[in-house]
C-alpha cells in the first residue's frame, strides 16, 4: 500500500473523535453544574474539576485544549461564586504546567503522580487565595483554601481511576477503528 | 477553512496557551472593574442550568433523606438488640410463672380447695345524691330488664361502695358505707383481725369491736369479711388512718363524693337485710 494516500475518514468516525475529543470536557461540565447545583455544595466543583482537567491535559491533550479549559475555567468561575477569573487563570496555569511535565508525569506510578497532583492541589489552592486577596484588597481566612487543597488532593484517586478506565476503552475504541 | 502551514500552525498552538492565559486576567479586570457584570452573568446561567437543577433536585433529596436516616438506622439495630434481651428476660419471667401456676394447681388438688366462681356484675349510672330515709345514699338508674335485689353489692372501679337497700322498677337505692346505719364486716389484711366498719355520715367510717391485743396498725389494708354472710371475703373497702382524736378510721378507695357508675355484683348473699326485708331474700338461681 506503499504510494498510495490513505482514504479520508468516514463521517461516522469523524463523528466518533470528535464525540471521543469532547467527551473529557462535557463530563467535567456535568460534574461541575451536578456538584455546584443538587449537592448544595459549591466548594466541590473546583475540587472536582481540577483533577479531571490535569488527568486529561497528561494522557489525552487533544481532548483538553486551551480554550476548552478557558470555557471550564469560565463556568467555573460563574457556578463556584469565585471571584470572576480566579479558577480560571488557575485552571490555565494548571493546564499548562501539566502539558509541559506530561511526557515525565505519564510515565510515573500511580504513587507519583497523586503525590505531583498533590503539589498541583497546593498550587491552586495558594493562586487562588492569593487571587482573591489581591482582588478583594483583604486578606481572606486560611481554613478554607487549606481545606479546597486537602479536598482536591483527596478527590484524585477515584477521579483518576475512573478517567483511566474512560481513557483505556477510549484507546480499545481507536485500536479496533 | 484556512490552509495554514505546518510551522504556522504548531506557533499558532503554541500562542493559544499565553493568550488565554492574558485573556484570562482581562477577565479578572473587567470582572474587579464592573462586579454588576459577573452577576448577570451568573444569573443568565443559573437561569439556563434551572431546569437541570430541577431534574437533579429529586435524586439529590433521596440521597439526603436517606444519608439522614442512617443514625435512625443504626438506633434501630441498638434498639433491636435491647428488645431482643428483654424478650429473653420475660420469657424467663414467664417460665417462673407457669411454673409457679402449676405448682398452685397441684397444691389446690391436695387441698381439695373449692375456687370460687367469678362473680357476675351489672354496671349501673348513678342519677342521684338522694337522701331518703338515709343521709348517706345514691340512687341508681336501672334499665327495666335489669334484674336487682335487695343485699347486692355495689363497688366501683376502685374498691367498696355500698350494699343495695331499696329496689324500685327503674331505680335502686344503695346504702353508702359512710352512713351512720351502715354496719360492714371488715379483715384487718395484715393481721386477719376482724372488725366492724361503722358509718358516722362523715366521710371516713370508724372501726369497731376488734378483739383484744389485734390494735389496726395505720396504713393497713382493710377488706370485707366473709362473716355475717352478708359479703364474700376480700373486696378493697380502704386504709386504716387514725383521726386526730386517736380513734382509727377508714380512709375509703371508693370516691364516694363523686359516684358516676357502680358496679353491682350479685354473690348470691343475703345476710342480715333492712327490716323491710324481713322474709328471706330470694334465693339466687346456683349456677
Amino acid at each position: 500500500m506503499i504510494g498510495v494516500p490513505e482514504p479520508p475518514p468516514s463521517l461516522l468516525r469523524r463523528v466518533e473523535a470528535l464525540a471521543r475529543n469532547l467527551l473529557p470536557g462535557l463530563l467535567a461540565v456535568v460534574t461541575m453544574i451536578a456538584a455546584a447545583g443538587p449537592t448544595g455544595l459549591p466548594v466541590l466543583a473546583p475540587a472536582l474539576t481540577l483533577p479531571q482537567v490535569v488527568f486529561w491535559s497528561i494522557y489525552r491533550p487533544a481532548a483538553m485544549s486551551p480554550p476548552a479549559v478557558f470555557l471550564l475555567g469560565l463556568l467555573l468561575d460563574l457556578l463556584a461564586l469565585a471571584p470572576l477569573g480566579s479558577g480560571l487563570l488557575t485552571l490555565l496555569l494548571a493546564h499548562g504546567l501539566a502539558l509541559r511535565w506530561r511526557r515525565f508525569l505519564a510515565r510515573q506510578g500511580f504513587l507519583l503522580l497523586w503525590l505531583a497532583f498533590c503539589g498541583f492541589a497546593v498550587g491552586a489552592a495558594a493562586l487562588g487565595y492569593v487571587l482573591s486577596a489581591l482582588l478583594d484588597f483583604a486578606l481572606p481566612p486560611l481554613g478554607p483554601a487549606l481545606q479546597l487543597a486537602a479536598l482536591t488532593a483527596c478527590v484524585f484517586p477515584p477521579i483518576a481511576l475512573l478517567l483511566g478506565r474512560v481513557h483505556a476503552l477510549m484507546l480499545r475504541a481507536e485500536e479496533t477503528a | 477553512m484556512f490552509r495554514l502551514s505546518i510551522p504556522l500552525r504548531q506557533a499558532l498552538s503554541r500562542l493559544t496557551l499565553p493568550v488565554l492565559v492574558a485573556v484570562a486576567f482581562g477577565t479578572m479586570l473587567l470582572g474587579k472593574a464592573d462586579a454588576l457584570l459577573a452577576e448577570r452573568a451568573r444569573v443568565l446561567l443559573a437561569d439556563a442550568l434551572a431546569p437541570f437543577y430541577a431534574a437533579f433536585a429529586e435524586p439529590a433529596r433521596a440521597v439526603r433523606e436517606t444519608i439522614a436516616d442512617l443514625p435512625e438506622l443504626l438506633a434501630i439495630r441498638e434498639e433491636n438488640a435491647r428488645l431482643r434481651e428483654e424478650n429473653e428476660r420475660l420469657r424467663r419471667w414467664q417460665s417462673a410463672a407457669l411454673a409457679l401456676e402449676a405448682e398452685n394447681a397441684l397444691l389446690r388438688r391436695q387441698l381439695n380447695f373449692v375456687p370460687e366462681a367469678a362473680p357476675s356484675f351489672r354496671t349501673a349510672r348513678v342519677v342521684a345524691d338522694a337522701g331518703g330515709v338515709y343521709a348517706r345514699a345514691v340512687l341508681i338508674a336501672l334499665p327495666p330488664d335489669l334484674a336487682v335485689r335487695r343485699g347486692q353489692i355495689a363497688l366501683d372501679e376502685r374498691g367498696f361502695v355500698g350494699r343495695v337497700t331499696e329496689v324500685g322498677t327503674r331505680s335502686a337505692r344503695i346504702l353508702l358505707a359512710t352512713d351512720m346505719n351502715s354496719r360492714i364486716p371488715v379483715t384487718l389484711e395484715g393481721s386477719r383481725a376482724r372488725a366492724m366498719m361503722v358509718g358516722t355520715n362523715g366521710p371516713r367510717p370508724r372501726l369497731q369491736f376488734w378483739a383484744e391485743g389485734t390494735r389496726p396498725a395505720e396504713g393497713e389494708r382493710v377488706v370485707t369479711s366473709a362473716e355475717g354472710v352478708a359479703f364474700p371475703a376480700g373486696l378493697p373497702i380502704g386504709v386504716v388512718r387514725y383521726s386526730a382524736s386517736g380513734s382509727a378510721e377508714v380512709e375509703m378507695f371508693a370516691l364516694l363524693d363523686r359516684l358516676d357508675l357502680v358496679r353491682l355484683f350479685d354473690f348470691g348473699l343475703g345476710g342480715i337485710l333492712p327490716p323491710e326485708a324481713v322474709a328471706r331474700p330470694e334465693p339466687r338461681a346456683r349456677r
